[in-house]
């Protein structure tokens, strides 16, 4: 703890302050916008960090590369990247090539190369698989058979962006401010059980799916091993993985829409469940027979995000903090309100979720979400 | 500085910290009413304060406001986020929104009064000690674990902004209660309630404190506190001193 308290607490007090920060702002009407307002953000929960992860996914960003595999990889070593690429050009017709920008930023040191290449399946390849799970076999492959390899983030017309140092440092390294997108997640780490290290940022992901998160999946171990059926290997040493496998496997592959997954992943109580009408408690049960490997345990608030999609969840006692705020056609998700109304003080609306119960921002349906508003109020 | 002189100050990007230490300077200075502005998110403002200053809020105040204080009165024209009056001992917290998760616990002393509504485990913990006694009123609903472990105080949960016929959204009300008492307002099931906590009439005594205490929350709020006080409380107060004392023991 003496170090974590050299790094966060230049008072030298013992007072460290413990919580991840995460946020989220997405325009539903798809208007991109740059992440200056979301840097500002989460910079502002500085003490809910310690500066040793902070990260962003932003969708929108590559329009002219739209329709190709973004793939951002991080390199260890030299040796690493060129076998990396080796492999890419065999299994990929790759569009594009090119080292992922960034300035010289004090605060951060080390950082590993990152690069990132524009792919198109080679369909003669596939042999019968889709071609998104062409790509996830890619991405564990590089994962789990390179050593000094890392795939930090594999959708369409979205990427990845994080290492080790606080939010508005891993922004200022990797030039975030020479982007726009229509959304934009964000996470400031304070590491508790695992490495502070660069594939370990937070957010989480596979193909366009990805993931930030305050707080502790202590079933891991369990999704982990459900998830290994699927052909998901984790490898970054963090909890936070499997929530980004799980979504994939149940929102993407099994189809699943977000009120069900919500349902898998943090369930109503037993007792609940036996209050519900049959049809409901049904659904309820099987849901808990079948998928009772991915119930997430501990307490946890994540933010999910794909293309077109923002989805705030926490666990169903609601043991991490998330609060929402609308403005116009804008969705924001915060750990702390006031992030929200340093960039926006004029919210339409602000309120605090009910814990198991998404909470959606979707291109498809421009606000306004159709949840129950509980803690909610006039604000200011 | 005077006596009765109002300070403003501007907390643009100042850190906590700064905050609070400029706090304790200018109260210790006498100062009587301080108003700050461009809040956003300055954690345990007010914490160490010992003297009945008036602070006024503009934006939205981080957590755990008014840590440990003892004295002053906090007006936050805005939301609160959790934590409200963590451990508080003395003073008053008027918040014009809602409030986040655990409001008023542990608290020790004080009131804290919020217009709408609070999340998780509002009131958890809170303690009582002879004469002190800490109060939460809550004008609308709240989330789970409302007064969840309460060992003391005065919970009042009025629901003003509930529908006709609407229950409470709370699940687990008073789990774990054993001391101090929950007045409510509007209906909840059953099932809502804890294991721990018994329902019955207010007495008279329950009345003079139950109506003191909705008028100050009325007359922070512009409310008509006989209004409110026409509608049927319901008091819950705890069926045993140590209800988890044999959970051990075998």
């Amino acid at each position: 703890m003496r170090e974590l308290n050299n790094i966060n607490n230049f008072y030298h007090d013992d007072k460290v302050i413990d919580a991840c920060s995460l946020f989220g702002m997405m325009d539903t009407s798809g208007k991109q916008f740059s992440g200056e307002g979301v840097v500002r953000a989460i910079a502002n929960m500085h003490i809910r960090g310690n500066g040793l992860g902070g990260g962003f996914a932003v969708y929108g960003l590559y329009p002219e590369y739209a329709e190709f595999y973004a793939f951002h990889i991080m390199y260890l070593s030299h040796e690493g990247q060129a076998q990396v690429e080796a492999f890419l050009k065999q299994r990929f017709y790759v569009i594009h090539v090119e080292e992922v920008p960034t300035k010289p930023t004090p605060a951060i040191s080390n950082p590993p190369l990152v690069w990132r290449y524009f792919l198109e399946v080679k369909t003669e390849e596939t042999k019968g698989q889709s071609l998104d799970d062409y790509v996830v076999e890619k991405v564990i492959e590089i994962n789990t058979k390179v050593k000094d390899a890392f795939v930090f983030s594999s959708g369409k017309n979205m990427a990845v962006f994080k290492g080790v140092g606080y939010p508005e440092e891993i922004a200022e390294y990797f030039c975030l401010d020479e982007y726009t997108g229509y959304l934009w997640t964000a996470h400031g780490r304070f590491p508790t059980n695992t490495p502070g290290w660069w594939g370990g940022a937070h957010p989480f992901d596979i193909l366009d799916w990805t993931v930030v998160h305050n707080g502790e999946i202590s079933s891991y171990g369990i999704n982990r091993r459900y998830l290994e059926q699927f052909g998901y290997q984790c490898t970054m040493q963090t909890d936070t993985e499997v929530v980004a496998y799980a979504v994939d496997l149940l929102m993407r592959k099994h189809g699943l829409p977000i009120e069900i997954v919500a349902d898998i992943m943090a369930p109503p109580l037993w007792e609940q469940i036996e209050r519900m009408p049959s049809k409901e408690q049904n659904i309820c049960r099987t849901l808990r027979q079948v998928y009772g490997s991915l119930l997430l345990n501990g307490p946890f608030t994540v933010i999910i995000a794909h293309q077109g999609e923002m989805i705030g969840l926490t666990d169903r006692i609601r043991l991490r903090p998330l609060t929402v705020g609308i403005k116009g056609s804008v969705l924001y998700l915060s750990s702390e309100e006031s992030a929200i109304r340093l960039i926006c003080p004029d919210l339409d609306r602000t309120w605090i979720p009910v814990g198991g119960e998404p909470v959606v921002g979707s291109l498809e349906k421009p606000l306004i979400p159709q949840e129950v508003a509980i803690a909610g109020g006039d604000g200011i | 500085m005077k006596n009765n002189q109002v300070v403003k100050i501007d907390a643009s990007g100042i850190f906590y910290r700064e905050l609070n230490a400029k706090l304790r300077e200018v109260v210790s200075d006498g100062v009587q009413k301080i108003e700050l502005c461009n809040i956003y998110g300055q954690r345990y403002i007010g914490t160490d304060l010992d003297k009945p200053v008036e602070i006024e809020i503009f934006g939205t105040p981080g957590n755990d406001l008014g840590a440990f204080m003892d004295g002053p009165k906090i007006t936050v024209h805005g939301n609160a986020q959790d934590g409200c009056g963590n451990t508080m001992n003395n003073g008053e917290i008027i918040v014009h929104g809602h409030a986040g998760d655990i409001t008023g616990l542990s608290a020790r002393g004080g009131k804290i009064f919020i217009r709408d509504n609070v999340g998780y485990r509002a009131g958890i913990h809170m303690k009582e000690y002879q004469d002190r006694k800490p109060v939460v009123v809550i004008g609308g609903t709240a989330q789970d674990f409302l007064g969840e472990y309460m060992a003391g105080g005065v919970l009042i949960l009025l629901g003003l902004n509930l529908k006709k016929g609407e229950c409470h959204k709370a699940n687990f009300i008073g789990t774990g209660m054993h001391s101090g008492v929950i007045y409510m307002r509007g209906n909840v099931q059953d099932f809502q309630l804890g294991k721990e906590v018994g329902v019955a009439e207010l007495d008279e005594k329950d009345g003079l404190v139950l109506k003191e205490l909705v008028s100050e929350f009325a007359s922070h709020f512009g409310y008509a506190a006989e209004e409110i006080l026409k509608h049927k409380f319901a008091k819950l107060f705890p069926l045993h001193l140590r209800p988890y004392g044999r959970l051990y023991a075998y």
